[in-house]
């Protein structure tokens, strides 16, 4: 958030890539800011990997250009692209010990030994893996194999680090510990980062701004709090974090309001900004998160739109409950969280209910 | 390297023990005997059992035993060399580039196993003779007057006939060790800045090192001995030690003698064979 500048690093223009049928990549447009940290986020096979491996140089576009740095990539090999990548695999090769591993790039060009003995070491230490170097490959576990081969990628000093699912192949505590380190290690280099993942958790957590893909193409480049807030698409409400839905009509759209009839909450003016795209009156949905529905446990307590419902289910995390609730005029039970407060009681299902939100927290989907 | 005997590899040993014991009975009785026999001596039909040094001492003062063990080893090593040398680029060739192709690829280079060996040497003395395929060939295109001699009847066809028989046993292990390696590897090279001639020589070879060795020792050993193609394209100056060990047992009625060449045979490919393993180490801790 603080490095990041606004002069562009990566530049992809009108970018494509198919392999026989499969258009993997379909008219990718982005720019990623020097120093930033950019996630592609999607499903499984929406054409993330592609869209890296056109960035790396190890596919070349059908259609569209990368330009890097300033310089048009068209012709250039991924030898010779001011890129390194850190592949889903680590690909650590197995030959070779872990210091062997870090250097590899390094002992072409002449640099002398003692240099880069030098530069092993202090990357080593950067990824908190000082004192491995004799380490063989074959004895690292999968943590490790991923701090080298982040190590033996930073060592080439590229101006962009490119990661594909990077974390997808440790456990879940080791995960969110790289996923802070990650984060942290960007900080440190200030080099642009662009992280490939399927899971919005990590892409919430670490990113700068994301380019959610579907079926190769960007669906909206964000950032967190936006994307999260204000998705433009049901498709996208749905894959970031949990979002409920209701079947609404916009009534009207003027400069300042919009109306929308959003099903059992009532005819609701809203504020312009509530639609993430710009749409036609007309049939539309209408979003809502968990987290900003609440349940009105008593008579006192109000809320400026009230509906009532029966309880279907009940899951409880702890900290935090989260409800099923059965609403009349909405197909899907909707869900509730509620942040369980000291002497807060948890609902039974069964139980009929009163749910309340304000309307500033509607958002209107296409 | 310090697990080797974990669960899974003291399940396996089990596992294999039956077959271990079995193939024991057949290779170590015989060898036992074979080496009890080197020690005793024959008379005509009479075999004198006491122990003896005789045979050795016998191998050690003749220099035609040791000029046979020397050519043997040469024309091994020869034929290793080239075998694994072209076996190479096609074992690259299949692995790399077959595509879907590969099994067919495969299939077709077993083809010359579908006839006899004895066959297919035959096919070469009729294609390198005095007056076979090769020689009419190139004097019919005038670029020789004078048939050419020194391809048949000597060390020459010998290593042609045994590479050109092995060839397949080459390619498998090479191509096994090619198809094993992680093309990521490959572009994580590329990746790191290295063109295709640097990511052949740092990756590729050392990581199909093992392959190569392990070709290179499929053909070295059983060709060490082979008698049937020197006999039949050597003429005497490509006679190998297989030849004299054969000619004692049968016609010179000298089996313990047959039997002592055997063993010195088998000590000295033993050491080359280990000195290949240990080259192999060498090799790829240099590269690494
Ligand atoms: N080398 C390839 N050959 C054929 N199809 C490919 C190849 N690489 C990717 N694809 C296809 O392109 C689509 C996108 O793949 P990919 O970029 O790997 O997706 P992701 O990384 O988002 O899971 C998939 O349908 C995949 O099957
Ligand atoms: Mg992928």
């Amino acid at each position: 958030m603080a490095k990041s500048t606004e002069s562009p690093m990566v530049e992809i223009n009108a970018v494509s890539k198919s392999f026989g049928d499969v258009r993997a990549v379909d008219g990718v447009d982005a720019v990623i800011r020097e120093g930033e940290f950019f996630s592609l986020l999607g499903p499984s096979g929406c054409g993330k990997t592609t869209l890296l491996r056109l960035i790396s140089g190890f596919e070349h576009p059908d259609d569209g250009h990368i330009v890097i740095a300033g310089q048009n990539m068209d012709q250039v090999e991924p030898n010779h692209r001011p890129t390194n990548l850190v592949f889903q695999s680590y690909a650590i090769f197995p030959h070779l010990n872990v210091e062997e591993n870090v250097a590899y790039g390094l002992k072409r060009n002449g640099v002398s030994k003692d240099e880069i003995a030098e530069q092993v070491n202090e990357m080593l230490t950067l990824v908190d893996l000082s004192g491995y170097n004799k380490r063989p490959a074959y004895a690292l576990s999968g943590g490790q194999r991923q701090r080298v081969a982040l190590a033996r990628a930073l060592i080439m000093k590229p101006k962009v680090l490119l990661l594909d699912e990077p974390l997808s192949a440790l456990d879940r505590k080791l995960r969110e510990q790289m996923q802070i380190e990650l984060r942290g290690l960007q900080r440190t280099v200030g080099i642009t980062f662009i992280l490939v993942t399927h899971d919005q958790e990590e892409a919430l957590t670490m990113s700068d701004r994301i380019a959610v893909m579907f079926d190769g193409n960007i669906a909206q480049l964000a950032t967190p709090q936006e994307l999260y807030s204000r998705p433009k698409t049901r498709r996208i409400a749905s894959f970031i974090g949990v979002m409920n839905f209701v079947e609404g009509t916009l009534r009207k759209v003027t400069a300042k309001t919009l109306e929308v009839e959003a099903g059992p909450f009532g005819k609701v003016t809203m504020a312009p900004d509530q639609m993430p795209a710009p749409l036609e009156p007309g049939a539309v949905t209408v979003g809502i998160r968990p987290e900003m529905l609440t349940v009105l446990f008593s008579a006192k307590e109000k809320a400026e739109i009230e509906v009532t419902g029966v309880i279907t289910n009940t899951a409880y995390f702890g900290d935090m409950t989260y409800y099923s609730v059965q609403i009349d005029g909405i197909d899907e039970d909707v869900t509730v969280s509620m942040r369980n407060t000291a002497g807060r009681r948890v609902l039974a299902v069964g139980e009929e209910t009163r749910i309340g939100l304000g309307r500033e927290s509607l958002i209107i989907l296409s | 390297m310090a697990l080797w005997f974990n669960k899974e590899s003291r399940s396996g040993l089990k596992l294999v023990s039956a077959p271990f014991g079995f193939s024991l009975l057949l290779l170590a009785v015989p060898l036992s005997l074979m080496v009890l026999l080197s020690f005793w001596t024959q008379d005509y039909l009479t075999l004198d059992r006491t122990l003896t040094l005789n045979n050795y001492r016998e191998i050690g003062s003749h220099p035609v035993y040791a000029l046979l063990m020397k050519r043997s080893v040469i024309i091994s090593l020869m034929v290793t060399t080239i075998t694994v040398a072209l076996a190479f680029p096609m074992a690259y060739y299949i692995s790399f580039y077959g595509g879907k192709r590969k099994a067919l690829w495969l299939f077709l280079i077993t083809i010359p196993f579908w006839t006899s060996y004895l066959l297919r040497i035959f096919m070469w003395k009729i294609i390198l003779g005095y007056n076979g395929v090769l020689n009419s060939t190139l004097q019919g295109l005038s670029f020789i007057d004078e048939p050419l001699t020194f391809i048949l009847y000597n060390s020459n066809a010998v290593v042609i006939a045994l590479a050109h028989a092995w060839a397949p046993f080459a390619i498998l292990p090479i191509f096994v060790a090619l198809e094993k390696i992680d093309r990521s590897l490959l572009e994580a090279a590329h990746d790191l800045g290295d063109g295709p001639v640097r990511r052949f020589f740092r990756i590729t070879l050392p990581l199909a090192a093992p392959g190569i060795i392990a070709s290179a020792l499929i053909i070295f050993i059983p060709t060490v001995g082979d008698y049937i193609t020197p006999k039949m394209v050597g003429g005497t100056d490509g006679l190998m030690i297989a030849n004299m060990i054969q000619v004692q047992f049968s016609k010179a009625n000298n089996a313990p003698l047959g039997a002592a060449l055997a063993v010195t045979s088998m000590v000295m490919v033993g050491l080359i064979a280990l000195g290949f393993v240990f080259l192999n180490r060498r090799w790829l801790r240099r590269q690494a």
